[in-house]
């Protein structure tokens, strides 16, 4: 291992314990009451699903309006799962119940995936999005038909097993995934579609074979995403996966800049609190968001973060190197 | 076979009504690669300048109808030229962000104006049950086809036959040998808001008098439906989104009778979807070959 390479692992892992800590601390001294416990596990939840949706979005480049579709299926099929298995009794850890839940929630909403992104890639740009919108529609208004998971009044008696501690830990290992995906072999494959498919088609790469992976693996974290939902709200109801929901998504990740994984976590932190933190606003609360978005989008339309990753090593490197450059500035006029 | 034809009927009348809302989404999609998503919501403030106007200033059913197509036509421009004139060279997702906040703007803007609590549109044409052969039309159905129609036909023959309507086609079809043509691209983008919006804004008219109703999420799934209309027609083609917007009324208007109203909408999606995976650019589209 590279010496830049182990200090990014060092810089990361103390920061990723610090910010836990400072959470804790906050929890512990009950600063953070539970409302606000609420609002950060929904944020956890948004940047497993922004950065997820940011896969096709960003990565592979081609617009997906219907994320709120797979966090659906994510959210019913583990639901399903967590209630059948605490009904048979058997004893087994509230964490181990929850990951397995997540499993099968990704398993089953990848599995969708690959079934609608195997013929649907085929199409381009806005058609891909209206069909897209089309199967999220669906999946809803099958929810809501399908009496076994409780029709359009919603799944109830969900066992609660979210909590923050353990949603912060299952964001950052997803976070971490995401990276590693992002940059392997397949990620960077993925991205050479978006740059120019004839191309890297030219260049030997399979582009339907990992057009379908991208969004096979976008629909997998989404699944995991709609998990956790599920089992934080102990109650799923179609109502909540409308084509509104989507869209919300898709604008979190545009806003954190199409490709950039960390503008996805930045974007769904500022979205997901911005409109808590105007409540006071009442009425004029998403009157003002919308306001935001547009002034946003006109005067940076690449995003927050445009492509770039966000690196807190470079960050730190950067300011202890404009020090020694004034340092050596003011060095030079004294002498 | 009666009950058929009702059936045909009504479809016609959903039908037209998508028709007209589904021009304006291609119409802009055609000359500026833009989703308006703020579409749904021009036709929702349609219905209630229309609804202003019926009940509180109780004028003649034609200004009921004109005014607020000409006070939308207004605000398209205006739309255009705040939000989305300064993002026309930055990429084209952007571009779609800001019609989502324009659109979530005005749906706010009209929550907080006229209230959440649906409000009732009253009948603006005389109604009257026409009894054809065991058939029965009210006039309200007659007059929404009647009026779609004759708009349309005035816009085809406006894009087709004057000097303005070239423009457009031309400025649609390649818009920078349009600027080198001496065409005044930003002026051409403004009328085709312009006439987008009017007919956006006559559709929401029709639409609150067909449902009785007027609210501030109304847009949002008739312009949803049109959207999807447009893009079944191929987008960017405006017979194609007429041809769209009634094969969508009738598939709606059918399933709901033969088939199940909860659906409905799942039928009308499987449908778009299957259109596409056979014909990815919708029904009307033109095949482009990729070249390198």
């Amino acid at each position: 291992m590279d010496k830049n390479k182990r200090k990014a692992y060092i810089i990361n892992t103390i920061s990723i314990i610090s910010l836990y800590l400072v959470f804790f601390i906050l929890i512990q001294t009950k600063v953070m009451n539970k409302y606000f416990m609420g609002i950060a596990i929904m944020t956890c939840i948004m940047i497993i699903m922004a950065m997820s949706l940011n896969i096709v979005a960003g990565f592979l480049g081609e617009m997906a309006l219907g994320h709120a579709g797979f966090m659906a299926i994510g959210a019913y099929s583990s639901a399903y799962f967590s209630i059948a298995l605490m009904d048979t009794g058997f004893p087994l850890p509230n964490i181990i119940v929850l990951i397995l839940a997540m499993l099968v929630g990704g398993m089953v909403t990848g599995i969708m995936g690959f079934l609608i992104g195997t013929p649907t890639l085929r199409l381009r740009g806005d058609y891909l999005g209206i069909v897209t919108i089309g199967f999220s529609e669906i999946i809803r208004i099958f929810f809501i038909n399908f009496e076994p998971t409780g029709g359009a009044a919603g799944l109830k008696g969900i066992t609660k097993l979210v909590n923050f501690n353990n949603v912060y830990w299952i964001t950052i290992v997803i976070i971490i995934l995401m990276f590693t995906f992002g940059r392997s072999k397949q990620g960077r494959a993925i991205i050479s579609i978006r740059e120019d498919e004839i191309a890297s088609e030219a260049a030997g790469i399979p582009t339907t074979r990992y057009k379908v992976l991208a969004f096979t693996v976008s629909s997998f974290f989404a699944g995991i995403g709609g998990a956790l939902y599920a089992h934080y709200q102990a109650f799923v109801e179609p109502s909540k996966f409308g084509f509104m929901f989507s869209i919300e998504m898709f604008v979190i990740v545009v806003l954190g800049g199409l490709g950039s994984l960390t503008g996805s976590i930045v974007a769904a932190i500022v979205l997901t609190v911005l409109p808590e933190m105007l409540r006071g606003f009442a009425e004029y609360r998403l009157l003002v968001y919308s306001l935001a978005l547009i002034v946003m989008m006109i005067f940076r339309p690449q995003g927050m973060l445009g492509r770039s990753e966000f690196s807190l090593t470079k960050f730190i490197d950067s300011l202890i190197l404009r020090k020694d450059i004034k340092n050596s500035i003011d060095g030079g006029e004294t002498r | 076979m009666d009950l058929f034809l009702q059936q045909l009927i009504n479809g016609l009348n959903v039908g037209s009504i998508y028709a007209l809302i589904a021009i304006g989404y291609t119409m802009v999609y055609g000359i500026i690669k833009l989703i308006n998503f703020a579409h749904g919501e021009i036709m929702m403030f349609g219905a209630y300048f229309a609804f202003i106007f019926a009940t509180s200033f109780g004028m003649p059913i034609w200004a009921v109808i004109l005014v607020p197509m000409i006070i939308m036509a207004l605000a398209g421009v205006a739309v255009e030229f705040i939000a989305y004139r300064p993002l026309r060279d930055a990429p084209r997702l952007s571009a779609l962000i800001t019609a989502i906040g324009v659109s979530l703007f005005l749906q706010n803007l009209a929550l907080l104006i006229f209230k959440a609590d649906p409000k009732v549109m009253p009948k603006l044409f005389p109604e009257t049950i026409i009894n054809l052969g065991g058939v029965e039309i009210s006039s309200t159905t007659l007059v929404t086809i009647g009026l779609s129609l004759f708009f349309m036909v005035l816009l085809d023959l406006y894009i087709r036959k004057t000097k303005q309507g070239r423009a457009v086609r031309a400025v649609s079809e390649d818009k920078d040998a349009a600027i080198l043509m001496g065409i005044n691209v930003d002026r051409t983008i403004s009328l085709t808001f312009a006439m987008g919006s009017a007919l956006g804004a006559l559709g929401g008219i029709l639409y609150s008098v067909a449902y009785v109703q007027v609210f501030p999420t109304m847009g949002v799934m008739p312009g949803l439906k049109a959207f999807i209309a447009a893009v079944l027609g191929g987008i960017g083609i405006i017979p194609g989104a007429m041809l769209g917007g009634f094969i969508i009324g009738m598939v709606e208007t059918m399933t709901k009778a033969y088939l199940s109203t909860t659906w409905a909408d799942a039928i009308v999606y499987i449908i778009l979807i299957l259109v596409l995976l056979f014909k990815p650019t919708g029904i009307l589209g033109k095949n482009t070959r990729e070249k390198v």
